[in-house]
């Protein structure tokens, strides 16, 4: 063989390795998806939408309750979490001047970003839970919360820094004060890259399970009090899969398809919002 | 010593003294440095990379207090007052002493809103009076008839060219007494260059202008003194056309022939 060919040679075999792996990784997803699709449409009806929770056997329950709580819980969590992380990344990047503070902080939010969400529910548990005294609605939020807090704050920070910092001194030069340019200018600028990182941080905690089981817990009717134990989409399909009854199974196929699509929809619709920027 | 020029018109600035040090810099970048600036006129800042130009002109809107720990030394005289006193009011000298940078600089939002961005920051509200003084300032920066049918257009969708002129728009909207120009052209292509000398001339009228340039053709061209820094000293301020033909400082000579630099 010559040099030549056997450059070709590997370039091939590296080739059809790195196509391989690619359809083998994709296949799965598609393989997930697809048996999502089948069992969790078989099992979506209308009134899946309208009742809540029924005793196992009766064939007639519907996880009204759980789709009511699972966006109460990530409402409430959304409601603290977003503003935050908004504010602490705008600390990071606009305010703390590369100092060690500013620096320690960004560690401990990446080490937080990777702990166990289990973790962090036992935290919740400890602190919220245990002094109260019952689960609650609340308690859920609160460990939501804190899963979406580091991813908030860093996707802030990191759009802020790519915003270029002759943009600032631009506004400055032009006699504006701090947070005009950072309210006006700034956020503008990164708008796009900071709104996608929210609906990604949304669609993260929308898909936790561990944190609830011990925080909100869950419930099998409709509970609007945030003080009681709420049920989530995530905890009632872990109860209801696990279960030996067939028409809660059934529930468990529909609500894990409808948790997919709703995350799904939120990643499409952030994917989106970048795309609309760049097309700018 | 400096060879400087006996400046015959009124000063806008005067620069005493000057040294700038940046932070955890052992020496200064800018070194006991006295320069005058003549009013309603264009003073040009050549000088090899490094030399301190920009740095001395980020002085003069106290640039660089935006990031901590840059220290100032010595004396700019400003309407008779040191403009490097910490009792300072940087946003009210920020608007009499403008600045157009190397980069275009248009904000992220409408051609109409960027030039009416630093009109607004001094609480200017009334519509009729704005979009005056908006179009006055297009027009002033030559690019009028160019955006005038889509004001409220993305100002990112302007070429560089436009931008550069929508920046000065923006900056000369506030009515300035002082703009400071970095390098303003050294992104653009030669027409939008002309295009921008040209209205750099023109704005001489109304306002007192330093262009910091690497084109030493530029400054010729615009400006009516020039000043050569080298290692974070001014070696020569003269007439430009003067400074060109006939320096007086070997190493000007040496640098304006292209010996080094």
């Amino acid at each position: 063989m010559t040099h030549t060919q056997k450059r070709i040679f590997t370039s091939q075999v590296v080739m059809v390795l790195s196509t391989a792996s690619a359809v083998v990784g994709i296949g799965f997803l598609f393989w997930i998806l697809g048996v999502l699709i089948i069992n969790g449409v078989d099992a979506l009806t209308l009134t899946i939408f309208t009742t809540e929770g029924t005793p196992p056997g009766s064939g007639s329950g519907g996880l009204k309750h759980a789709l009511v709580g699972q966006l109460m819980l990530v409402f409430y969590a959304s409601m603290f979490g977003v503003p935050l992380g908004v504010l602490a990344g705008t600390y990071l990047s606009e305010y703390s001047q590369k100092s060690k503070i500013g620096e320690m902080i960004r560690d401990i939010s990446d080490i937080m970003m990777s702990a166990p969400s289990i973790v962090i529910g036992a935290f919740v548990y400890a602190i919220v839970v245990a002094p109260m005294g019952h689960f609650s609605g609340w308690a859920g939020s609160i460990a939501l919360t804190i899963i979406m807090l580091p991813i908030v704050l860093r996707t802030t920070d990191d759009m802020l820094q790519l915003v270029p910092s002759t943009l600032r001194e631009a506004a400055f030069a032009l006699g504006a004060p701090k947070y005009k340019v950072i309210l006006q200018v700034v956020y503008r600028g990164a708008k796009a890259g900071i709104l996608t990182g929210i609906l990604l941080a949304v669609a993260r905690v929308g898909g936790e399970t561990a944190p609830l089981l011990f925080t909100s817990f869950n419930d099998n009717f409709l509970n609007m009090d945030m003080m009681q134990p709420v049920a989530s989409l995530t905890v009632t399909m872990y109860n209801y899969a696990t279960s030996p009854y067939e028409d809660w199974q059934k529930l468990g196929w529909a609500a894990a398809f409808i948790l997919s699509m709703f995350i799904l929809a939120i990643n499409i619709l952030g994917r989106l919002i970048l795309l609309k920027k760049k097309v700018k | 010593m400096a060879t400087i020029v006996e400046i015959t018109e009124e000063k806008a600035l005067e620069v005493k003294n000057f040294e700038f040090t940046y932070a955890g810099a052992d020496v200064p970048s800018v070194k006991k440095l006295d320069m005058p600036v003549a009013k309603n006129s264009i003073t040009a800042l050549i000088g090899p990379s490094g030399c301190g130009k920009t740095t001395l002109l980020r002085s003069f809107n106290r640039m660089h207090d935006l990031y901590p720990g840059n220290k100032y030394e010595g004396e700019i005289l400003f309407k008779e007052r040191n403009i490097l006193l910490p009792k300072e009011d940087l946003i009210r000298l920020r608007i009499q002493i403008g600045m157009i940078f190397q980069k275009p600089t248009a904000f992220p939002m409408s051609i109409f809103d960027n030039v009416a961005y630093g009109l607004r920051l001094q609480g200017l509200k009334n519509k009729t009076e704005l979009k005056d003084r908006v179009e006055k300032a297009l027009q002033d920066a030559a690019i009028w008839n160019e955006v005038k049918d889509r004001l409220t257009h993305d100002a990112n969708g302007l070429s560089g060219g436009q931008q550069q002129r929508l920046c000065i728009a923006r900056a000369v909207a506030v009515e300035p007494e002082v703009l400071l120009f970095d390098e303003p052209t050294s992104a653009l292509d030669p027409i939008s260059t002309g295009g921008i000398e040209e209205l750099i001339v023109q704005l001489r009228e109304r306002v007192s202008i330093i262009i910091v340039t690497h084109n030493m053709q530029q400054a010729a061209r615009v400006s009516d003194y020039t000043g050569f820094m080298y290692l974070g000293e001014l070696i020569e301020l003269g007439r430009t056309e003067e400074l060109f033909v006939t320096p007086r400082e070997k190493l000007t000579e040496e640098y304006i022939t292209g010996k080094f630099g």
